[in-house]
């Protein structure tokens, strides 16, 4: 669990930090962060400095006195607020420029936590541009949401978890749909039809037509 | 699965901030009907259903057993790609049930699947691709005639731009939702298009159609436009059609591609094409629903007007589009005659039916047509057996009445209730004095 500074949570950052996967709590101040911990501890705080920057930087301090062991900790700070990093190293571990790009403070975060064990992390199944959380059931590609009904969210994903690998329509009609559905074998291709659509021109080729054979998702492993 | 799929839903809609979910079914003349429920709501009416009062919606409940359950289908859920994003909304086709669980029998939906699952019982699959064409209009103004946005004839530039545009966002919507698009151009007539939608089961196509039909709406809407389904809103010019393409499959093979026949049509096909043409005036009511319908069913404007089929001949009910070599899987009929105002669960329906009756009876398919009949004589086309399509709702309406076959397809509850309603439409209608007949009569008589 994150503990993240700001109350509310600007909306950018709570996007990202969802569509990433991550569990995450927003806190006021020092004492609801000491109120709040979860029983294992926060696994890391993003203290957002944009709009009140004195009460970051003494919420930055107060978990930093913590003991035992303080978590890793990634502030924000605007471009004018570069200054303000001077002389508090000690007060954090790393830091993003406002507005940030989603995938740079992804990566910010995920870098952060990779050396405590990352722990926070759900099951997120990556492949290039497209997120599938396994977790809360949703999927994004390039930082986009998609829409999917329930069909088309477990077809992604098997695919998803077997990237470069070719299926059959029957292989993905058996392990997708299971035996008791009677739509036939051209189910398969009207549901990757309707997500090659929804993940819009540029990204219809994750899911690639085998000639004859059937699909595959991603390159192939050979290249 | 059923389980997992509410599971899914539920999850969706907390993760997505979703905040209204529409209850979405369609009354028996194909009005999409709406209510919607918060969240909070979502997870007891995924269970149990929602109760609502029947007898507020035009062929639903008599009075005395007016309360109806409508049990949201899972997997129609989606979020909506319009409005807000802060405030998103999702909505979920339903099912309509009595209050003691059984099918409700004015609910389309439901005789759509009960078609639908017939066939599978023989191992078939029926795959429906309609080609929608409609027109977009400046807003209505009530006792004026439609204005286009592109006139004929004249090239305008900006206006022409619009409904390009207007085109591309809708298919983008219908995308982002789902529905892939297979062609889309501007038609003949001032203002129309045609948006062609890519084949798949007849239960999901019946959904698309009902979802293309508000999208259309919402888009032209959303630029203070109209656009109308309405079969013949212009005089002069061609009507607006729904094209329908129908195959059966059984697993992954075309069950209507013989590769031996010399025109690869298997005998199930013909049999199917048979039955299609023998109860084609029977069902004819069901796929041209209203009395304007009958307005583009005439000679010499691209609609079908004799009974009849052939390969490559635009004149004829049913066209047997010639597949692409080595592409057997396309192969398929069209049936010509619907519009996009009818309701498109009982056309589906009837037409299956029609075409499954021939399946069961081994009817004889008829010869082709291949000349163009609008340049035949009537007498003519009576020697050979080539009768007429319905020349009013009226004449459809004496057909469907006495079709058995329509009357099993939909059920008695619609059978009765939607004759009952087109006579009185047809009443109305044929006891209105029209400007015609004003400015025709009014001055020399």
């Amino acid at each position: 669990m994150l503990a993240v500074f700001g109350d509310p949570v600007a909306p950018e950052l709570a996007r990202t930090l969802d569509l990433a996967g991550y569990r995450w709590k927003s806190i006021a101040s020092p004492d609801e962060a000491a109120d709040d911990e979860p029983p294992e501890g926060w696994s890391g705080a993003i203290v957002d400095s944009t709009t009140d920057s004195a009460g970051a930087w003494a919420f930055a301090r107060a978990i930093r006195r913590r003991d035992p062991g303080s978590p890793p900790l990634l502030a924000l700070v605007s471009g004018l607020q570069l200054g303000d990093l001077d002389q508090r190293d000690d007060l954090f571990d790393d830091f993003c420029l406002t507005p940030f790009h989603p995938t740079e403070l992804e990566a910010r975060v995920r870098h952060l936590l990779y050396h405590v064990g990352g722990g926070v992390r759900p099951e997120v199944i990556e492949h290039r541009e497209l997120a599938v959380n396994l977790e809360t059931y949703q999927a994004s590609i390039v930082g986009r949401p998609l829409d999917l009904t329930y069909m088309e969210y477990e077809l992604l994903k098997f695919l998803a978890q077997n990237p470069g690998k070719v299926f059959t329509r029957e292989m993905l009609l058996n392990r997708v749909w299971g035996y008791e559905y009677y739509g036939g074998a051209r189910t398969v291709d009207v549901h990757v039809r309707r997500l090659r659509a929804k993940l819009g021109e540029e990204h219809a080729g994750l899911i690639q037509t085998v000639r004859s054979v059937g699909y595959r998702f991603g390159q192939s492993r050979w290249g | 699965m059923i389980q997992a799929q509410r599971e899914y839903v539920l999850r969706s809609v907390e993760e997505r901030g979703v905040r209204l979910i529409r209850l979405w079914f369609t009354d028996i003349l194909g009005n999409l009907k709406s209510f919607a429920i918060s969240p909070a709501e979502l997870e007891s009416a995924l269970e149990d259903g929602m109760t609502f009062d029947g007898s507020s919606i035009d062929g639903f409940s008599r009075i005395q057993e007016s309360d109806v359950l409508a049990f949201p289908d899972p997997d129609t859920f989606e979020v909506l790609p319009w409005g807000d994003t802060k405030t998103a909304e999702a909505r979920v086709f339903c099912d309509i049930h009595n209050l003691d669980g059984t099918p409700f029998d004015g609910d389309p939906r439901q005789v759509l699947r009960r078609h639908v699952r017939a066939v599978h019982g023989q191992g078939l699959t029926f795959y429906v691709a309609p080609d929608i064409e409609f027109f977009y209009f400046e807003p209505p103004v009530p006792g004026q005639r439609p204005t286009p946005l592109d006139e004929g004839g004249f090239f305008d530039l900006t206006t022409a731009d619009i409904t390009g545009t207007l085109r591309k966002q809708t298919i983008r919507t219908l995308e982002a939702m789902g529905i892939p698009v297979e062609y889309s151009f501007h038609e003949d007539a001032p203002s129309q298009q045609e948006i062609d939608l890519r084949h798949t089961d007849a239960l999901t196509m019946a959904d698309s159609v009902m979802t293309f039909r508000v999208v259309v709406r919402e888009v032209a809407a959303a630029q203070g436009l109209h656009a109308t389904f309405m079969p013949k809103p212009m005089e002069g010019v061609q009507g607006s059609g729904m094209h329908t393409h129908l195959s059966l499959f059984r697993g992954d093979d075309n069950a209507f591609f013989d590769p031996d026949d010399e025109h690869s049509l298997s005998p199930l096909a013909k049999s199917f094409m048979a039955g299609l043409l023998r109860h084609a005036a029977e069902i004819t009511a069901i796929t041209n629903q209203t009395v304007n319908s009958y307005k583009r069913l005439v000679p010499g404007f691209e609609a079908p007007v004799h009974v009849s089929w052939a390969r490559n001949n635009r004149s004829g009910l049913i066209r047997v589009p010639i597949p692409k070599r080595g592409k057997p899987a396309a192969t398929r009929l069209e049936y010509r005659s619907p519009d996009p105002a009818c309701n498109p669960y009982l056309a589906f329906s009837v037409m299956l039916a029609a075409g499954m009756r021939g399946v069961a009876e081994g009817y004889e398919l008829p010869v082709e047509a291949d000349a163009n009949l609008f340049e035949i004589d009537d007498d003519v086309l009576v020697k050979l057996g080539i009768d007429h399509l319905p020349k009013s709702l009226s004449e459809a309406l004496r057909a469907m009445e006495r079709s058995t076959l329509v009357q099993e397809a939909v059920g008695d509850h619609i059978f009765e209730w939607f004759l009952r309603n087109k006579r009185t439409e047809w009443h109305r209608y044929t006891t209105h004095v029209s400007t015609y007949e004003i400015d025709r009569y009014l001055r020399v008589l």
